[in-house]
């Protein structure tokens, strides 16, 4: 029974996927960020992708809504490899998936009713008074009241901007929800709001959420299951990028002193490097004096 | 003193013989070159995108006025001023010059053929390119790096087709009146000067300009400005999709936009000039006589 359970948990189930990676490589300017990634996250499953900043936990998010194609490999979803579909069936299945972006990413010359409102009138889905009553619904789903409608975006805080982005990818209904890093830059009460949030639209909607963040809060709250991708830069050869894929139970017994050290937020290694990059370096580094000169 | 390199130019200028200074030189060269004719083919396919939305949807509500509103309504006063100084200045420059071969009662032609043929239009689409294409750029480079325009794109929207559009059409649809609006009071101001301030006479001034000044010089002006609007629109936009990160690419972003935009309006002037000139001779094979 608990072999099924952690089956499901990472994601090993017979069910067809809904999101699925296969040996997905990503490059920049000739620099591997993700290397042959496998990763499938069945249906009603939220999945948290942590890791170090620079690893490529929002490029994977980004591949999987199609802003970003991969190098080699696929992103299917439900089968279907997105970034072999033309422009027009691409439209079509973005308005199943949510985005929520780390800063939001509100459109500022718009008033928060317009951007709440923006993906239905891009799909032409209801008019007039219907869109209002929708866009004020969803505003009070994230807690937001009315008067905040006719207000710029540059007049809300974090928090709010937040809760208004998550509103506006909600306001589809969608079947997929990308959140990346939801909680970053927020205090400690408004990220347990906005995990709150995302508990309530899983349990709500049957929504499968895929969600980057470093907060283990965060992480440990809302997940099924939790991914761990390690910068490539510094893999082993041959080594798998994805280092910890199960339970967030399991994080804290996992056997990989990597996923250990990030979950506790202990340096480790890496401060041993800085100081001996620093070490090494002192001598040969030219002082201050030397490059400014007075 | 001593021969051993000091600690920072060891570090921070690499020292380098005769042969691989020249061949760096060449390499920069070469890496110039294949970038301007990169940007030419990215902006050429950016163009062709756009037209393909231009032709194939209509432009997305609320989206249109606004930028005919920005592009039209708020170039108009800075034209008109700018226009009425350009017909100033070319009758206090003209003037002494055809003084003294006893000419000055034909400045009035010269100003007004000056002005609706080549510095109306140019003037304007200058204008154009620093006040409006330098926002544009700006605004789209901060949509880009704040990740707006992912967020378009993700809830379905087309960027090119929501953002450029607009913009292209508001460029190319009000650059004519703008154009026409420069052309008029740099008419006004180069009258003023010559006959009110100069006192050449008023009759004159205009029975010349009347007689060689005619719906071809006035509508070839025209003409040209739709081009230039067309690259004002298509330079500073693909220049704010292109914006590198943070607020040092956005003004990076904006700047290139004016000057890539300056030159190519200059650059497709001459070029235009070129075939109206043919197009002239070829139905006018006497050619212009004015003196």
């Amino acid at each position: 029974m608990d072999q099924i359970v952690n089956d499901v948990a990472a994601g090993r189930s017979t069910a067809k996927p809904l999101v699925e990676l296969r040996a997905m490589t990503l490059q920049f300017a000739k620099q591997t960020i993700l290397s042959n990634i496998n990763l499938s996250i069945p249906r009603g499953q939220t999945v948290a992708v942590i890791g170090e900043s620079g690893c490529g936990k929002t490029l994977l998010l980004k591949s999987v809504v199609g802003l970003i194609g991969p190098t080699s490999g696929a992103v299917l979803y439900d089968g279907v490899d997105i970034h072999s579909l033309g422009d027009v069936e691409m439209t079509r299945l973005r308005c199943k998936f949510g985005f929520v972006f780390q800063n939001a990413a509100l459109f500022d010359s718009m008033t928060i009713g317009q951007n709440v409102a923006f993906p239905v009138v891009q799909h032409s889905l209801a008019g007039g008074r219907s869109i209002d009553r929708m866009v004020i619904e969803g505003l009070a789903e994230v807690g937001l009241p009315e008067i905040v409608l006719h207000k710029r975006p540059s007049q809300l805080s974090g928090g709010m901007r937040k809760r208004v982005g998550i509103a506006r990818a909600l306001i589809l209904h969608p079947e997929l929800m990308l959140y990346d890093e939801p909680t970053t830059g927020l205090d400690p009460i408004m990220s347990d709001v906005i995990n709150e949030l995302i508990l309530r639209t899983r349990m709500k909607g049957k929504v499968t959420s895929l969600i980057v963040t470093h907060d283990m809060r965060t992480a440990r709250k809302v997940a099924d299951r939790v991914v761990m991708l390690y910068p490539y830069s510094r893999l082993a050869r041959g080594e798998n990028q994805i280092i910890y894929d199960g339970p967030p139970e399991g994080l804290d017994t996992t056997k990989d002193k990597r996923v250990r050290q990030f979950v506790q937020g202990e340096a480790g290694e890496r401060l041993m490097e800085l100081q001996r990059t620093s070490l090494s370096g002192f001598d040969e580094t030219p002082r201050l004096s030397d490059k400014y000169p007075a | 003193m001593s021969s051993v390199p000091s600690r920072s130019q060891s570090r921070l200028a690499p020292q380098y013989g005769l042969r691989e200074s020249l061949t760096r030189w060449f390499t920069d060269w070469g890496d110039v070159v294949v970038d301007a004719v990169t940007t030419l083919g990215d902006m050429a396919i950016f163009a062709g995108r756009m037209f393909v939305w231009l032709f194939t949807a209509k432009p997305c509500k609320g989206t249109i006025l606004s930028n005919f509103y920005h592009v039209g309504v708020l170039s108009l006063p800075v034209v008109a001023l700018t226009g009425t100084f350009i017909g100033m200045v070319l009758a206090v420059t003209s003037y002494s010059q055809f003084r003294a071969i006893g000419l000055e009662s034909k400045l009035g032609a010269v100003i007004n053929l000056s002005l609706v043929r080549e510095l109306g239009p140019v003037l304007a689409a200058t204008m154009l390119a620093g006040r409006v294409g330098i926002a544009m750029a700006a605004v789209l480079g901060t949509m880009r790096v704040t990740e707006q325009i992912d967020a378009l794109i993700s809830m379905g929207a087309n960027p090119i087709h929501y953002l450029v559009v607009p913009r292209f059409l508001a460029c190319i649809l009000l650059i004519p009146a703008l154009t026409v609006m420069a052309d008029f009071m740099g008419i006004v101001g180069g009258y003023f000067y010559s006959v009110v301030m100069l006192g050449i006479d008023h009759y004159q001034y205009l029975n010349n300009s009347r007689q060689f000044v005619g719906g071809f010089d006035f509508f070839s002006g025209i003409f040209k400005s739709f081009f230039f609007g067309g690259t004002i629109a298509i330079v500073s936009c693909y220049r704010g999709f292109h914006c590198q990160a943070g607020a040092e690419g956005v003004g990076r972003a904006a700047t290139a936009a004016f000057v890539f935009s300056f030159v190519m309006i200059l650059g497709v002037d001459l070029m235009l000039n070129i075939l109206i000139d043919a197009v002239y001779i070829a139905l006018w094979p006497q050619g212009a006589k004015l003196f």
